[in-house]
């Protein structure tokens, strides 16, 4: 289209510009930062010139803070939430999806209201199950056990349970504290993934079904032969938000792991820092290497799937 | 009412052309439909003429004025798009009147000129429904009365029709006409199918793969197809076209049959020639020289169409349904010579045949 | 929702979807319900059974003047940052989706801060805007403690403000520039001939046809706000200077599992929830029913 406006376009460049410095500039000066001594580091204001310092600060930091397990860590409870999220929610999207049974829509509002509330939220009684991961199932089968003699004591018939044998069941108990376990299964829990694949499994057509069971497969061999493959794109873009997302998780990890190296790299920034604002500073220099160092994972993937990343966060929140 | 004079024009993407030097001149009132496939570039040259497409080389000039480097708004024109292109969160009277708002017009005077626009175009019911709750054919309307309201110098259609229905089709086809009639505005119309160009134009522009083939009003265009391309593409059903040569110079051999045509061709003999018979012009006739056998018959209520082989060929017979045909029969005919195209295989075009008359007028003339 | 073509096995079907099912609610059911029964008992300091004390837990939360000052620092928090972010991440997506020399690269630029980690990001501008270090105490020399965020808690609050901003424009950047680049090109072009230039389109035409996704991001946001705060106020403020920026998920943390009192921490999580789940809601309604104009 002929369009001539010079001015307009000088300033959205400009503008443009200041919003590129804006988003550039944090992760800079944290790079900067983190190659200079610690003099320097502390200058007011410190130079925009990196230092020479890298190769040390760096080595220090990484070994000072163990970064090496807790990388291991970070990187197996990343792999492991992403494939157990693709897994988990491909298989559950599929039966949502591809068969009709008659609690099927009750199923659905139960998983899509995990969606409701991220695990921030419910800290306190997810810790108290991750302490011990069976207790739900406990009380489940004792209130099972339980409901027909408290059923006839609540309608007043107390004469007739007396004597009824009253046990309750006691399941070993499954700590989650301080493993993998822990650290992925709570993060695998939500609505997330299967949200996704449903939209795209719902814009498969009929035809593709009927045209397979016309062949003679059964919804087993559907789903590995036909729909995974179809579906490559969109794992994709679920794996890289599910790695990036399990990466990042900071509260979770540190309320489930108490032992150094169960820790993971992001929860390492609470270590680096000693204290609030107020107190004592942390050595700056140092903890921008581990800023760093924490940062660039993560990063590392949205630049490479930068694509399946951008079509991941729109469809999964749409 | 405006003018349009396109000089040289050339358009590329990047290092591809796709449109190679057209020129065209249309006078002011002139409603001028430009045909061709798709991906020929009409619509690019009709975004060309908008603003809407930067021109590459060459000129454009609206009433005198060359527009290359002008705005969409500068130029005077307005378009009716393709998928109608309207506001989908206005009113239709918004919709409408919106060129309007963007000028500055006060509201008492843009509601007066919205109301009259509706009325013309028979919306004037609907001028607060949004284009979401409006047909197809409504819908367009509402894009004409948006083009119709800026009472511009040049109105620019980009296939308007082809997203309605073959009903709504033909009647908006007319009313279009009507419209053109009644303001005369010169217009420019881009479509592929060759009815609405016939029907609606002044004088047709045929263009292929980013050249102009023809440029001539509708009966020039269908008694006179300048190229092959054009030959084939005017005229339903085609015209059937046969590989063939020269035998002598009113004579052509094609698969075997022998067709005179009329007038002289100079060229040397055995020269290739495409011949060219349409469908139509076939004359059927118990004691004719010609004969095929029909292998299906299309009836569509006045006429049929007898498809069957012919010099070595497929080939189409359209004829009353009078005349009854079934398939199987033998059915004689005869073509008559002046209504034999001769074209030449190498370049597409039409060889320019002198008829007897002429000769002997060039004959008498020398003799003098 | 129901497809037309389907298969029969309903065993199959309950084998598929149990492993989600169980987790679901090994870890999210259960802990909600139990979150609601600690909620509304307490528990005895020598051990025994919980003793049923009806509201008693949110009475002590709801009359606790830290609590409300958490609540209104949070809501404050939501509604700066929300601000903040969706103005500039939609005047953001407005100029790349112009598609200007060099916007790819904008573009691909501006949502990488998503990438960043809550507490990351805490820290690189805890550095930054540092009342002893970085670079914005430069303005100190000007006037002591000009800007002092271990001091002042305004500071303290704006900072937090910035750096979970800093993060959510890139997010809101992709939804709006996606929400821009479907407004079907013909609608500019005819806006274009109507004679609407660049300014006047934006405010006709790309303005409100981004409505829906404006109300989307906007309870994202605020939803976000919430949540994802919580790294950040860790590793900067700790909540402080005198609770000014002691938002809500980040108290719960500090009574729970600092100050180890469950009961308190469950009832204050119970508030936080019906909160969420309402804005949640909200969303999921509009969402569902965005306007739709074609």
């Amino acid at each position: 289209m002929i369009e001539r406006t010079p001015i307009l376009n000088f300033f959205t460049h400009v503008a443009m510009l200041v919003g590129l410095v804006m988003a550039v500039l944090p992760i800079y000066i944290v790079f900067v930062a983190s190659t200079h001594d610690l003099r320097t580091v502390n200058e007011v204001p410190m130079t925009l010139w990196p230092g020479s310092r890298m190769v040390e600060n760096y080595s220090l930091v990484w070994n000072k803070s163990d970064f090496g397990t807790k990388f291991l860590n970070s990187f197996i409870v990343a792999t492991g939430v992403t494939a157990g999220k693709i897994a988990i929610a491909a298989i559950s999207a599929f039966s949502i999806v591809f068969f009709s049974y008659r609690l099927k829509m009750l199923v659905f509002w139960l998983i899509f209201m995990t969606l409701m509330l991220p695990l921030e939220v419910r800290i306190v009684p997810t810790y108290a199950v991750a302490a011990n991961a069976l207790s739900p199932v406990q009380g489940v089968i004792n209130g099972v056990i339980g409901a027909p003699a408290a059923l006839l004591d609540l309608i007043g018939l107390n004469n007739w349970t007396k004597g009824w044998p009253t046990f309750q069941v006691t399941l070993p108990e499954w700590n989650l504290l301080n493993s993998y376990t822990g650290l992925i299964l709570p993060l695998v829990a939500t609505a997330t993934g299967t949200f996704l694949y449903r939209q795209f499994f719902l814009s498969i057509p009929a035809e593709l079904v009927e045209a397979s069971k016309m062949d003679g497969s059964g919804p087993l061999r559907f789903f590995w032969d036909i729909l995974l493959p179809l579906s490559r794109t969109n794992m994709a873009a679920l794996a890289t938000i599910m790695f990036v997302y399990a990466w990042n998780q900071y509260l979770w990890p540190l309320l489930i792991t108490t032992k150094p190296e169960m820790a993971t790299a992001t929860m390492q920034l609470q270590k680096i820092v000693p204290g609030p604002l107020f107190g004592q500073p942390p050595i700056w220099n140092e903890a921008m290497a581990g800023t760093l160092i924490v940062m660039l994972p993560p990063l590392i993937v949205v630049i490479f799937m930068q694509g399946y990343f951008v079509r991941g966060l729109i469809t999964a929140d749409k | 009412m405006a003018d349009i004079t396109i000089a040289g024009v050339k358009k590329s993407y990047g290092k591809t052309e796709v449109v190679h030097g057209v020129d065209l001149a249309i006078t002011p009132g002139e409603f001028v439909v430009i045909l061709g496939p798709s991906g020929c570039g009409k619509s690019t040259l009709l975004r060309m003429i908008a603003g809407l497409e930067a021109i590459t080389s060459g000129t454009i000039s609206i009433a005198g004025k060359v527009v290359n480097d002008l705005e969409p708004r500068e130029r005077g024109c307005a378009m009716v798009f393709q998928n109608y292109a309207l506001y989908p969160h206005f009113s239709v009277a918004e919709n409408i009147g919106y060129a309007l708002k963007v000028a500055g017009v006060r509201k008492a005077e843009r509601m007066k000129k919205v109301a009259e626009v509706a009325k013309s175009v028979g919306l004037e019911d609907y001028l607060d429904r949004k284009p979401g709750q409006l047909s197809g054919g409504q819908r367009q309307r509402v894009a004409m009365g948006r083009a119709m309201i800026r009472e511009p110098k040049v109105f620019l259609f980009d296939e308007p029709l082809s997203n309605l229905d073959a009903k709504l089709r033909v009647q908006m086809r007319i009313e279009i006409r009507k419209l053109h009639q009644r303001l005369g505005t010169t217009s420019v119309f881009v479509t592929h199918d060759q009815v609405e160009a016939m029907t609606l134009a002044d004088r047709i522009v045929v263009m292929n793969a980013g050249r102009i083939e023809q440029i001539g009003t509708p009966t020039e265009i269908y008694e006179r197809p300048a190229t092959l391309f054009v030959a084939g593409f005017i005229g339903a059903p085609p015209m059937n076209l046969m590989q063939g040569a020269l035998v002598s110079p009113t004579a052509v051999v094609t698969g075997g049959i022998h067709l005179e045509i009329d007038g002289i061709l100079h060229l040397p003999e055995s020269a290739p020639i495409v011949a060219g018979v349409r469908p139509e012009d076939v004359v059927l006739a118990p004691g004719g020289r010609h004969a095929l056998r029909a292998d299906f018959v299309e009836k569509l209520g006045a006429v049929q169409l007898v498809h069957g082989a012919f010099a070595g060929q497929d080939f189409i017979v359209q004829c009353p349904v009078s005349d009854a045909v079934r398939a199987g029969d033998d059915v004689r005919f005869d073509i008559p010579s002046h209504r034999v195209y001769a074209f030449d295989p190498a370049t597409g075009r039409l060889h320019t045949q002198r008829t007897h008359a002429t000769v002997a007028r060039v004959l008498a003339n020398a003799a003098a | 929702m129901d497809r037309r073509a389907t298969f029969n096995s309903t065993w199959l079907a309950a084998a598929l979807i149990a492993p989600q099912l169980v987790l679901v609610f090994i870890f999210f059911y259960w802990p909600a319900a139990q979150s609601l029964y600690w909620a509304v008992t307490l528990e005895p300091p020598f051990g025994g059974s919980n003793q049923y004390v009806e509201l008693q837990n949110f009475r002590a939360v709801l009359g606790d003047s830290l609590y409300w000052n958490s609540m209104r620092v949070s809501i404050l928090f939501a509604v700066c940052s929300t601000t903040l972010t969706l103005v500039v991440s939609m005047l953001l997506a407005t100029f790349v989706d112009r598609q200007l020399t060099g916007y790819r690269a904008y573009r691909f630029i501006y949502f990488l801060p998503y990438a960043i980690a809550a507490p990351a990001v805490g820290l690189a501008f805890r550095f930054i805007f540092a009342p002893d270090a970085g670079f914005v105490s430069a303005i100190n020399t000007f006037y002591p403690n000009l800007w002092n965020p271990a001091l002042k808690g305004g500071d303290a609050f704006a900072l937090i403000v910035i750096a979970n901003s800093w993060k959510m424009i890139a997010y809101s950047f992709i939804f709006f520039l996606a929400g821009l680049q479907s407004i079907p090109r013909t609608i500019t072009e005819a806006a274009a001939m109507d004679g609407a230039g660049v300014l006047r389109r934006m405010r006709d035409l790309q303005f409100p046809l981004l409505a829906p996704t404006f109300f989307f991001l906007l309870v994202i946001n605020i939803t976000e706000s919430f949540v994802d705060s919580f790294g950040i106020v860790d590793i900067i403020t700790g909540g402080g200077p005198a609770r000014a920026t002691d938002l809500m998920v980040f108290k719960i943390y500090s009574d729970g599992f600092k100050g180890l009192d469950y009961s308190l921490a469950a009832a204050q999580s119970i508030v936080l929830m019906t909160l969420v789940v309402t804005l949640t809601f909200i969303q999921f309604k509009y969402v569902e029913k965005r306007v739709h104009y074609s």
